[in-house]
């Protein structure tokens, strides 16, 4: 809850910061001069400032948050206890006198050493105590096993810090808090603060030295190149299938009544199928090796592209057809020349999309069952609790996905520069 | 036998709930070689049904088109068409556009680059010949269209609202272009329009089509078309007989016009 409200109030700080700021330095251009913005889509420009703010700010409350070496420390939230602290426990007898003993606990960093510590010899019947614990954990202290009246002998621990508790109730002392369970036992546990625990959330600089020994030494018999170029291998193979088929079978949908007749059933039944649903049978029919891998992904990229093909055919205007005959051009020769370049945008559309959808689907497939590659490898590590390697994973997946989108862009800005222009 | 021919033709199409539509009926005309015609008409009268008919886009129910002692059955080069916008191929270069008739005939290179050089000297697009169409305005696009249709030498050309998309000055500077390449090039044209003035100064001869069904309701011989060639066509309009004729069609146009709205009224 807190890492929310903090990242809505920089957002609304730095909203009227970075406002404050251009209002001095505004340009006056076109868009900057229309009165009406409100529902004038085009004079909604992303803001850079924002987006930079933006992903510096994602970074800062992660680091923040997990106490991160690459903040100065006070920008860290309040972290876990570390250290020192006491409590004194007033235990009770059957007969109604009461003695207090102290409780010292030290609080250690998760894999330090243990320690020990002598304590002197205390008046009456309860005798203090020590004990360590690592941040994050929490210890169930047997106070009463050293003193000269124990549990089993009537004596109850009746409060904490001079505070009454019973079974079951809670106190606030220095550095944490004491829970008495229902045998009567405190349980002694460390303020958090607002971190994460590493084991749920890793700091960024974490992240990044476990890629660079994933890069370096390879996860589960494969290195990390190894992994997510499986996957995109599996993509690339599988899409190039799926474009060889599809793209013919939509151009012969959209030339030929009998085709399209045939067809427009399959094709439109198993367009709405998710691929993910496809895995199972998959599975059971190719197992999980790489066959059943591509033959997903091209099921995956197969309808996409007969689709886009088809749409791509029926675009074509039939002013330009008509022309073509007129200039004396063969069946082919229109096929060649006006039909194939004006459906190419179309294509290329569909190729982008059927590249998302595959990406999607094999690292959903890596999950179920895979021998390497980008899914396999976090779903690994979560079994491990490695969460720094399923961030990775989760960022260079993300990356990747968007480095296949960037390049089918660029791609079509050279390929099909007329895109949109008929 | 030189020239084109339009033998009786009617077509009716079925609709799909039983009933149908009478789109032409029984529409005989024929043209010299070398001749000039505009067809105007009120929405509906069946012009562009006719002129697909010609070019071979569409078959007649009845009738047939004969062309130089031949029959017409399908779109061929002989008959070059021109379309009101659109119909240009934007993945090509203007002059690619312009070559790609002789392309489709296999003519050598050369030969080609030739006649597309010269067509664009003639349309004023020298200077924009590697350019994209989408990168030219809408007169030079109908002018790229233009030149295409005359690279591949047909016998007749068809021009379905070529004007219909361009602003006013544009489309005058487009009408004497037309006028020009008519008289340098002496090709039979048919050229459809909406625009009663264009009709009267680009056509030699002018027929006015009347709806439900289309056939042809009158038809005239003017002077204006062979006055105008090389001429500011302003001069022209400022003929008298120029203006009678005007206020004439236009006043038969807009009697259809109102006899639709009528039926359409009757019949509601």
């Amino acid at each position: 809850m807190i890492p929310f409200l903090v990242y809505l109030a920089i957002f609304i700080a730095a909203f009227y910061v970075v406002r404050y700021i251009t209002q001095k330095t505004a340009i006056q251009d076109y868009t900057s001069l229309k009165t009406v913005t409100f529902g004038d889509e085009s004079a909604v420009r992303s803001n850079r400032a924002a987006s930079v703010i933006s992903i510096a700010t994602i970074f800062v409350i992660w680091g923040a948050f997990t106490g991160s070496t690459l903040l100065p420390k006070f920008m860290h939230a309040p972290g876990p206890f570390v250290g020192d602290t006491s409590f004194t426990y007033t235990a009770e007898l059957p007969d109604g006198s009461t003695d207090d003993a102290t409780v010292y606990f030290h609080v250690h960093e998760t894999n330090a050493e243990p320690v020990e510590r002598a304590l002197e010899d205390s008046e009456g019947f309860a005798k203090d105590d020590f004990a360590a614990v690592a941040m994050w954990r929490s210890k169930l202290l047997r106070v009463d096993r050293n003193d000269d009246v124990t549990k089993s002998d009537g004596a109850q621990v009746v409060a904490i810090d001079g505070q009454a508790i019973a079974p079951g109730e809670k106190v606030d002392v220095a550095g944490g808090t004491v829970t008495l369970s229902d045998k009567g036992t405190p349980n002694f546990q460390p303020s958090t603060g607002w971190q994460m625990e590493p084991i749920w959330l890793p700091s960024p600089e974490a992240v990044v030295k476990r890629t660079i020994d994933i890069a370096s030494e390879g996860f589960q018999g494969s290195t990390l190149w190894e992994h997510l170029g499986f996957s995109l291998y599996r993509v690339v193979l599988g899409f190039v299938l799926g474009a060889l088929v599809g793209i013919p079978l939509g151009y012969a949908m959209g030339l030929s009544d009998w085709f399209r007749g045939w067809f427009d059933p399959i094709v439109e039944f198993m367009r709405p199928v998710p691929p993910l649903a496809l895995i199972p049978l998959v599975i059971i029919w190719a197992g999980i090796g790489e066959t059943g891998k591509i033959i997903l992904l091209f099921l995956a990229a197969l309808w996409i592209m007969a689709i886009a093909a088809r749409s791509g055919v029926s675009g074509v205007k039939i002013s330009k057809v008509h022309a073509a005959y007129s200039l004396g051009a063969s069946k082919f020769q229109i096929m060649r020349h006006v039909i194939v370049p004006n459906s190419l945008p179309e294509i290329f559309t569909g190729a982008r999309v059927a590249m998302g959808v595959c990406w999607g689907t094999v690292v959903a497939a890596e999950l179920v069952a895979a021998e390497k590659g980008a899914g396999k490898m976090i779903v690994a590590a979560s079994k491990f609790q490695n969460t720094d390697i399923v961030i990775m994973g989760i960022i260079l997946i993300g990356i990747i996905g968007f480095g296949i989108d960037v390049l089918m862009r660029y791609a079509e800005k050279v390929l099909v520069p007329w895109k949109g222009k008929g | 036998m030189t020239g084109l021919s339009i033998k009786s033709i009617s077509m009716r199409f079925d609709l799909p709930d039983g009933g149908h539509v009478q789109a032409l009926q029984d529409v005989n005309l024929d043209l010299k070689a070398g001749e000039l015609l505009s067809v105007l008409g009120p929405s509906g009268c069946g012009k562009t049904t006719l002129l697909n008919i010609v070019a071979g886009f569409l078959a007649p129910t009845e009738g047939q088109v004969v062309l130089n002692g031949n029959r017409v059955e399908g779109p061929d080069a002989e008959r070059g068409m021109v379309f009101q916008q659109g119909a240009l191929f934007e993945w090509m270069s203007v002059r690619e556009n312009v070559g790609f008739g002789p392309s489709m005939k296999g003519m050598p290179s050369a030969e080609k680059a030739e006649i597309v050089d010269h067509l664009l000297d003639v349309v004023g697009l020298q200077d924009f010949k590697e350019k994209a169409v989408y990168e030219l305005s809408g007169g030079m696009q109908q002018r790229v269209s233009l030149a295409r249709c005359l690279a591949n030498d047909p016998d007749v050309i068809l021009m379905d609202e070529p004007l219909g998309a361009l602003d006013a000055l544009t489309r005058e500077k487009m009408q004497s272009l037309v006028l020009k390449l008519w008289k340098e090039t002496g090709k039979t044209i048919i050229l459809i329009t909406h625009s009663v003035e264009e009709a009267l100064l680009l056509g030699e001869r002018l027929l006015v089509m009347a709806p439900r069904p289309g056939r042809i309701h009158k038809e005239y011989r003017l002077p204006f078309a062979d006055l105008g060639v090389g001429q500011d066509l302003r001069e022209v309009k400022k003929h008298p007989e120029f203006n009678e004729r005007r206020e004439e069609i236009l006043g038969m146009i807009w009697d259809m016009e109102e006899e639709i709205m009528g039926r359409s009224e009757e019949s509601a």
